[in-house]
This record gives C-alpha cells, sequence and structure tokens, in this order.
C-alpha cells in the first residue's frame, strides 16, 4: 500500500544542530560526541541507500507485518455518540507494540556499522523486547537496562527480553523507573562507546536520536494517512496518540503536520491527578515542570525549584519521565499540536472500555489515549473523525490490572 | 589580607599552574562534594586538604542524575540532596570557605539542569561573589555553552570544558578554541571512580591534545594512588581525584586529609 517506510524530508527540524526551535540539542559527556557524530553521519548515509530502504522494508513486511490495519471502532463510536473512532493497530506489529519499528531501524543500522553490542534502556519492557528481537534476529548481543520497579511490574516482558537472549540489568538508583534506566545506559555507552550501539528508544535524548527515532516511526502516520482515506472517505478531524518520550505520537503526527485541519492532540499521565503533584505531565503542570536539561535534550522537565528531577507516578512505565521528547515541545510551541493528560483512573476505565466494546486490550500507556477520545468524542458531531494511535496491547499489563482491578471484574 | 587573596577567577587558575610548574610538579585538584556525608563533614574536608596544600578544588554540587559519574560519586551527591543539600547552599559554601581562610581556587562542578534552574547568569554572578574562580559541566560541550561562556567571560570566571580519549582532531581544535583556565582531560572511556591502573596508550592521547594547545591540561577519573600521581609528574598539568577521596570521607575528614597529604608528598 506504501513503499514509504521512512518519511523525511516533510520538515526542517531538527537544524543542523539538533535543534527544534528553542528545544532539542546535544548536552552530553565529550565522550560520547564524536559517537553521535558517526552515529549521525551514518544515519543519512543509510537513508540516502536504497538498499537500506530495501531492506528495512522488506523487515518491516515480512517480520513486523507491516502495514497494521486501521479498525472501525464502530460499537465504541455509537456508545459514545458522537464522532467517528478508528484506531491505527500499532498492537498487532509483532512484539505488540509499534517500538519494533524502530528498534529494526536502529539495530539494522548498527549491523551496517559493524558494531556487535546492542545496549537500550526501557520502561514498559516494550522497547525492551523489541530491541531483544532485533538483535536475536540480526545476531547481535543484547543488553538492556531497566528500573527494578519497572521490572516488577512488567514481569511478562523480562521474561521475554530473557528468552530471546538479551541480559537484563535491573537499574536499582534514583526512582529505579525508565530515567534511571537510560542514566545506566548511557553510562554503558560512555563506558564501551567504541564498539557498542545504544538503541535508544524514544524520541529522546541527544541528537540525533529524536529525529532519527521519528523517521523510523514515521511509517505509522504514512500509513494511517492512505488507510483513513480508504475508509472514511476523508482524512481525520483530530488524532489523539498518548506521549511518554513520544515515539509513537511522532510517528503518527508526522505525516499530517502539513494537513494544517487535522488537530493533533498528545495525551500524558496524570497520575493520580494533576493536583497530587504525582504525575507525568511535562506539560499541563508547570508547578513543578519547566524548561531544562534531562539525559541530553533540551525540553520540559519535572523537577524541584532546585533543578533537582522529581520522581514521576503513572500506573503505565511507558508515560512515567520525567521528561518529554524535544519535537514535541517545539509543536506545542508551534501549536501545531496540543497536550493534555489523563489520570491513572480514567486510563484503567478506557482499559476496561475498549476490552469489552471492541475486543482489544490495550497497553495502558495507550489506554491514555482512549481516555481522551472517551471524552472528546460526546463532543463532536457525528461526521467527525477521530484516529487514535493504538500503539501497543495490553498482555504486559494483565498483572498490574487484575492489582488494581481485582474483584470488580 | 594580602595582596594575593584577592586575585579570583581566571587569574588565580593563571597562577596555579604557574606555581606548580615553577616548582616542576603537576598540579593536584581533588574533588569533594558539598553536603557528603553531612555539610559540616564537608567543609571540614575541604579545609583539612587546604591545610595540606593540594593546589586547588572541584566543588561538587550534587545533581540527582549525575549521568557521568560511578557509583561512588552518585552514592555521595544522593546523600547529600537528602541531607538538602541545594545550589544555594553549595554557593553559601564556597563563600563560608573562603571566610574560613581557604585559599585555593575553587571550580564548581555540576550538571547543566540545577544551573539553568537557578538562573546562569545569576549563578555565574553568585558564583564569583562567593568566592568561586570557574565552573566545570561535564553535560555542556562547547557547542551548547554559550550562555555559559558569556555569563564566565564577564566574570572572568573559567568555564572548563573537557576532551576525552574518544576525542578527534576536530573535537580537539574545538575545545582548544573555546578553552579557557584548563582542559579536563577524561584518562579513559567511562564515568568517574578509583581504577587499578591508567589507562596504557595515556600518553599518545595527552600527545594529541598538546599537538594543538598550550592550555594547561588536567587529567582525571580513574586516578587514586600514588603510583598514579609518580605516573602523571611531566605528562599533564594537573590531575583530579575524586571517588577515592570520596570513600575516605565516608569515613572522617582526618581519613581525607591523610589521603590528601599522601598524594601531595608524592609529587
Amino acid at each position: 500500500m506504501t513503499d514509504t517506510y521512512i518519511q523525511t524530508g516533510l520538515t526542517d527540524v531538527p537544524d543542523e544542530r539538533g535543534y527544534y526551535g528553542e528545544f532539542g540539542g546535544r548536552f552530553v559527556p565529550e565522550t560520547i560526541i564524536p559517537a553521535l557524530d558517526e552515529l549521525e553521519s551514518e544515519y543519512k548515509k543509510a537513508i540516502a541507500d536504497p538498499n537500506f530502504h530495501r531492506e528495512f522494508a522488506h523487515l518491516q513486511k515480512t517480520y513486523t507485518g507491516r502495514p497494521t490495519p486501521v479498525s472501525y471502532a464502530k460499537r465504541l463510536s455509537e456508545q459514545l455518540g458522537g464522532a467517528q473512532i478508528y484506531f491505527k493497530r500499532e498492537d498487532l506489529a509483532h512484539t505488540g507494540a509499534h517500538k519494533i519499528n524502530n528498534a529494526l531501524g536502529q539495530a539494522l543500522l548498527a549491523k551496517r556499522m559493524g558494531k556487535q553490542r546492542i545496549i537500550a534502556e526501557t520502561g514498559a519492557g516494550q522497547h525492551g523486547v523489541a530491541s531483544a528481537t532485533a538483535s536475536a534476529m540480526l545476531g547481535l548481543d543484547c543488553i538492556v537496562y531497566m528500573g527494578e520497579v519497572d521490572m516488577e511490574r512488567q514481569k511478562p516482558n523480562v521474561f521475554r527480553m530473557k528468552l530471546m537472549g538479551a541480559e537484563v540489568r535491573g537499574v536499582s538508583s534514583g526512582s529505579r523507573t525508565l530515567k534511571d534506566a537510560i542514566n545506566e545506559a548511557m553510562r554503558d555507552w560512555v563506558t564501551n562507546v567504541r564498539d557498542t550501539f545504544y538503541l535508544l528508544g524514544s524520541a529522546l535524548g541527544p541528537h540525533p536520536y529524536p529525529m532519527m527515532v521519528r523517521d523510523f516511526q514515521s511509517v505509522i502516520g504514512v500509513e494511517a494517512r492512505v488507510q483513513i482515506v480508504e475508509m472514511a472517505g476523508r482524512l481525520p478531524d483530530t488524532i489523539i496518540a498518548c506521549v511518554g518520550g513520544g515515539s509513537n505520537a511522532i510517528g503518527i503526527f508526522h505525516a499530517f503536520r502539513d494537513d494544517d485541519d487535522v488537530e493533533l492532540i498528545g495525551v500524558e499521565a496524570a497520575g493520580y491527578g494533576l493536583d497530587s503533584g504525582k504525575h507525568a505531565a511535562r506539560f499541563s503542570d508547570p508547578k513543578v515542570s519547566r524548561l531544562g536539561v534531562l539525559q541530553g535534550t533540551r525540553s520540559y522537565v519535572m523537577q524541584d525549584d532546585d533543578g533537582q528531577i522529581i520522581e514521576t507516578h503513572s500506573i503505565s512505565a511507558g508515560l512515567d519521565y520525567a521528561s518529554v521528547g524535544p519535537e514535541h515541545a517545539y509543536l506545542r510551541s508551534m501549536e501545531r499540536a496540543f497536550y493534555t493528560a489523563a489520570t491513572d483512573a480514567e486510563a484503567l476505565a478506557a482499559f476496561r472500555t475498549l476490552s469489552e466494546m471492541e475486543g482489544i486490550i490495550p497497553a495502558l500507556e495507550s489506554a491514555h489515549a482512549v481516555a481522551e477520545v472517551i471524552k472528546r468524542a460526546p463532543t463532536m458531531p457525528k461526521d467527525k473523525v477521530i484516529l487514535v494511535n493504538l500503539s501497543g496491547r495490553g498482555d504486559k499489563d494483565l498483572d498490574t490490572v487484575i492489582r488494581e482491578l481485582g474483584d470488580s471484574l | 589580607m594580602t595582596e594575593q587573596t584577592t586575585v579570583r577567577g581566571l587569574d588565580a587558575l593563571n597562577a596555579l599552574f604557574e606555581g606548580a610548574k615553577k616548582e616542576g610538579r603537576s598540579a593536584f585538584l581533588p574533588y569533594f562534594p558539598i553536603g557528603f556525608p553531612t555539610y559540616d563533614d564537608s567543609i571540614a574536608a575541604i579545609e583539612a586538604m587546604a591545610s595540606v596544600g593540594v593546589d586547588g578544588f572541584e566543588i561538587g554540587v550534587p545533581f540527582s542524575d549525575p549521568l557521568a559519574d560511578g557509583p561512588t560519586i552518585q552514592e555521595a551527591t544522593q546523600i547529600a540532596l537528602k541531607n538538602g543539600i541545594t545550589v544555594r547552599k553549595c554557593l553559601a559554601a564556597v563563600r563560608s570557605l573562603r571566610e574560613k581562610g581557604v585559599q585555593q581556587p575553587m571550580m564548581m562542578m555540576s550538571y547543566v539542569n540545577p544551573l539553568i534552574a537557578y538562573g546562569v547568569n545569576e549563578f555565574v554572578t553568585d558564583a564569583k561573589a562567593a568566592g568561586a574562580d570557574g565552573l566545570i559541566i561535564p553535560d555542556l560541550p562547547p557547542e551548547e555553552a554559550v550562555m555559559f561562556a558569556e555569563a564566565c567571560q564577564r566574570e572572568n570566571l573559567a568555564l572548563i570544558f573537557f576532551l576525552a580519549p574518544t576525542s578527534n582532531e576536530k573535537r580537539i581544535e574545538l575545545v582548544a578554541e573555546n578553552a579557557t583556565g584548563f582542559i579536563y582531560v577524561v584518562s579513559l572511556t567511562g564515568i568517574t571512580g578509583a581504577r587499578d591502573q591508567l589507562p596504557e596508550d595515556l600518553t599518545d592521547f595527552i600527545g594529541r591534545i598538546r599537538a594543538k594547545t598550550a592550555i594547561p591540561l588536567v587529567l582525571g577519573f580513574g586516578i587514586s594512588t600514588p603510583a598514579h600521581v609518580r605516573q602523571l609528574q611531566g605528562l599533564v598539568d594537573g590531575f583530579i581525584v575524586g571517588s577515592a577521596l570520596v570513600r575516605a570521607g565516608k569515613e572522617s575528614a582526618e581519613k581525607v586529609r591523610h589521603l590528601a597529604q599522601t598524594l601531595r608528598q608524592t609529587m
């Protein structure tokens, strides 16, 4: 249906310094700057090489199972009584989430660069699983850093990574979640930079990662744009995606960014509620989130008055991160995209609703996007179209959900 | 007060390296974080090192996510944060050390985010007023340093940039062009922390930098023993010891003084 698996050249961001307006850049120790330079230059060569595109396209078709479908949510649309709701089904990609798109792209690049040792960080475990998967298939050695809190709440994914031959290293520092896993992965990279490829999983970190991850995820929007026109007869009015680091959101937003009539909505994790201060709503709570620098990039950062990073909270490990990809900060500053938040409770309710109404068990991350559609669709007329990126499936979250919902099921 | 006490900032650093050079040795610049194991203990440790004739200090300003640091300094700075240490308290610590008569140059070492949160211009102004002589920020390469560099230039403070074994000729030239005070040369590819041995290719690496610049070179990461210090004499203009002193500081300021004195007497 499409031959474009890596969409480039649609925007003029980032600039040559890796900036999206005032966001982005490269705030990292000198030791890894040459590695970032090399990565950027090898990436540019790869995407200028038709063979790289061919190989990536082949794997995306025959291994990932692309294109993933778009499903019309008939019952949910009728029940909510407003806009017509469609889901882009990244949950049906191999490994159960969109993360595989980027992991495959970067693993192919690692192979091309002759780097045998892959390191990755993971929050929900989906990027770790995707990295372990791509590494197994391409014969690369894979080490995944994961916070101990996340290992506990995403146990099935820990087993999946181990089954595929990856070594999972628990991280016990800080809040023991995604941020701390990234710190450890970066420390590993600084130490083993000469023979190691850091396969970063979200649209964050130092340049060129936010750009590269966006490009490898851009296939989501490229496909969905064709599919929604085929199914709904026109472009959507609104696109909704959850935003942790922001890779699935930037992946679906990208192809639509010049479609001015298409509204782009990102949904952050409001945790126990914005008033509680226990959340990961980087854009929605100026009391605890300001422009800063975390893990190589300048963006919004959850921090105290002294500039120390504060512990975030979300029921969803994949959204539980103190900063947000610089391109989202840029799209927000341009008012091209808008950002809202859903609480743990709203996400859990949406998790149940989607399971019951459509027979789709979403990842808790994606359930935040579903929560927003549940709020928004009833306020829109029936002839409006909403496209939701269903970024992953929820099997990995069953332990958490059983604990939260328990006997009420 | 003597005339000498009023020399601060870049001038103080230049004097430091000239002095060590005259004595035919490398300058010894210990690192110690404020607030570890307690605020008072850290002040005592720094005073103790000053009394045994170290040449200057790298004063650690704790950050929650120190991604260039190994386990020893990570642990120490997290304890400091639990003790309620803030950027403001670190500035007060520098002022207090000056009031107690510590004369040696002091470089404040932190990461970008807490300094941005304080305000770049405000921090540089206040650091100068407190008696600091420069800044060391490991996640700030020259490309991102414009604001910091302008502020430091205005206050005549040194802004220290890094070079690493992975730095190619282009990077060495860029850092050399932008360097003030000295270049912090990272001895190995890795994070801070004591190591048994220094890397073997150190002489070649230092030679590559020397070919491009005459600015003082200060080696850090992995240096902890008298044997290391002997090995460095004549090779670099100065060296930094961090994790080994922090480990000693966990026990007492006296242990810190003892290790600093041992290393100082090696030269």
